[in-house]
């Protein structure tokens, strides 16, 4: 079913205006990544808390486009509270979405704004910063886990 | 100049981008190449075909001749007094690379100051950072307009600066430093001069010996040339002196198991391997082009289009231009709704779908947006091939740019 554009390119909007989470913090138990060398422009540091397998709180900070800052926006609010292992469900049917391959909508929510953005594929980038962010953490707290 | 004429060599002109006719306007990055240009590049391909310097057959001295005959035309491009003193490299970062690296390993000390500016271009800056000894880099300070001064230039002065290393022309803001004047004060001190030349050569009259510099540096592609290709002009008696970076076949005389090593003579022991032989002179047949054209006439059409341009946005208070004053083809600016900048990118991917080819971003110059107080901009760069008619669409696209338009070409 097509959705309205005018609906998603609002919820874009307004995760660009009004990016939810967009403050870090100096709180212990954070994991902080700084995505500063994919691209020379966008310049975005994610962080989360990620305890007993699940993810407690993302928060993000940083210079960047339109795409970039509400996708990294949504992307915090989607994931926030749930599971490592349903945050990477959600990771990786986005993903899908992006490369124009078969995905679950309803697990998305608002992040379906972006399933056109292939159409400047240069900007596929800017709409994937965030969310590699998150993936590298969640990899990381999954390391932590296997070693231990 | 007649432009319609011109833009007939341009087969890439035809092409469309986002179903539109191309609009190119990033020719800072690099430039379209003319039909010659790529007839000199398919002829070695489809008819000299052998090495340079080698063989003892009809094909390699026809090939040799054209090689040759280049660097003489690259010679007489920029003035310099011998065909000797132009080394081919892959380009003005290659050749900024090497001169940094000769230089450090046999003119300079630990604690050496090279002086360089804000708004100097990676390849200008990262080299000295990176050198193998401690090199120290003093930042001229630049006016409020973006310039380098002689005034600002003689203040960062000091008796340990022993290379200045700066841009001729801006890439982000298309300023003209003195370097003619710097150089006069810098030999009166010893101090070497090192000019990147990548963003003059294309639109300037170089003479190198009248600027007086001591190394020259430029990039075939920023003026209509082939890509991986451009030299690094030294003064001969440098270039004598100084030690190669790299070492291999063709640039040796004889070498034996004992590491006895007899190099050729410049400029043919800074050249080991197999040159990049079509672009070689493909870039000859590039300069042979603008020569034709007239530096003087692509100068002067450029900043006619930047002030053609500058008149149409006059009365739109949503572009905050950086650089009005500078006399080139370069506009840097950003774009606002309701007061609040755009992301240069988003601007930049709107234009696109208008066919319209800009940059966004910080254009290599990292340190530049300290002194704009901007994150990033966008750059449009007209050259010779360039047209009202592109701009007053360039123009019409600027009016619809808006926070709304900028998402939806996702849509």
């Amino acid at each position: 079913m097509p959705i309205d554009a005018s609906l998603l390119r609002e919820i874009i909007m307004d995760h660009y205006e009004y990016p939810r989470n967009k403050s870090l913090t100096q709180e212990d138990g954070y994991e902080s990544v700084h995505m500063a060398s994919d691209s020379c422009i966008d310049d975005i540091t994610v962080q989360s808390k990620i305890e007993d397998g699940k993810i407690k709180d993302i928060r993000f900070d940083g210079v960047a486009c339109t795409i970039a800052t509400s996708s990294t926006s949504i992307m915090s609010e989607l994931l926030v509270d749930k599971s490592v292992k349903e945050a990477q469900e959600i990771i990786d049917n986005y993903f899908n979405m992006i490369d124009q391959k078969d995905y679950d909508e309803d697990l998305l929510e608002e992040a379906i704004a972006f399933q056109n953005v292939g159409k400047q594929a240069n900007r596929i980038h800017c709409a994937t910063i965030g969310w590699k962010a998150m993936e590298q953490m969640i990899k990381e707290s999954e390391g932590d886990k296997n070693e231990s | 100049m007649d432009v319609n004429k011109i833009r007939e060599d341009f087969p890439i002109l035809k092409r469309t981008m986002s179903d539109k006719p191309l609009i190119y306007f990033d020719n800072s990055a690099t430039t379209l190449k003319p039909q010659p240009v790529i007839d000199a590049v398919t002829h070695y391909y489809t008819y000299l075909g052998a090495n340079a310097h080698r063989g003892d057959y009809e094909m390699s001295g026809q090939v040799d001749s054209e090689f040759e005959g280049a660097r003489k035309v690259a010679q007489k491009f920029i003035n310099a007094k011998y065909p000797e003193e132009i080394v081919f490299t892959s380009g003005s970062s290659m050749g900024l690379n090497e001169a940094c690296i000769m230089i450090t390993r046999q003119y300079l000390q630990d604690g050496d100051v090279v002086l360089s500016c804000e708004s100097e271009h990676a390849s200008s800056i990262l080299p000295w950072m990176k050198a193998n000894k401690k090199i120290e880099i003093n930042y001229i300070p630049l006016d409020e307009q973006g310039k380098i001064t002689i005034e600002n230039f003689k203040k960062t002065l000091n008796d340990k600066v022993k290379v200045v290393c700066l841009a001729q022309v801006s890439n982000v803001l298309g300023f003209c430093a003195p370097i003619k004047e710097i150089t006069k004060i810098c030999h009166e001190r010893n101090i070497l001069v090192v000019c990147d030349g990548a963003q003059s050569t294309p639109h300037l009259k170089i003479d190198v010996q009248d600027l007086d510099v001591d190394f020259f540096v430029m990039s075939a592609h920023k003026m209509c040339g082939p890509t991986g290709i451009g030299f690094l002009y030294g003064k001969k008696k440098y270039l004598d002196e100084l030690e190669p970076v790299f070492y291999g076949g063709e640039s040796n005389a004889r070498f034996d198991a004992k590491g006895n090593i007899i190099l050729k003579d410049t400029p043919l022991k800074f050249e080991s391997g197999t040159q990049p032989i079509e672009a070689v002179i493909g870039m000859a047949t590039a300069m042979k082009y603008i020569e034709a054209i007239g530096q003087e006439n692509i100068h002067a059409y450029e900043v006619e289009l930047k002030q053609y341009f500058l008149d149409q946005i006059k009365d739109m208070d949503n572009i905050v231009v950086y650089n009005k004053e500078s006399e080139s083809g370069i506009v840097t600016f950003n774009v606002l709704d309701n007061g609040k900048m755009i992301f240069s990118q988003d601007v930049a991917s709107f234009l696109n779908t208008k066919g319209i080819a800009v940059r966004s971003g910080q254009h290599c110059a990292k340190l530049l947006p300290d002194v704009l107080n901007v994150n990033s901009t966008i750059r449009a760069s007209f050259y010779f091939y360039n047209t009202k008619e592109e701009i007053d669409t360039f123009v019409q696209a600027l009016k619809e740019v808006n926070l709304k338009n900028c998402v939806d070409i996702f849509f």
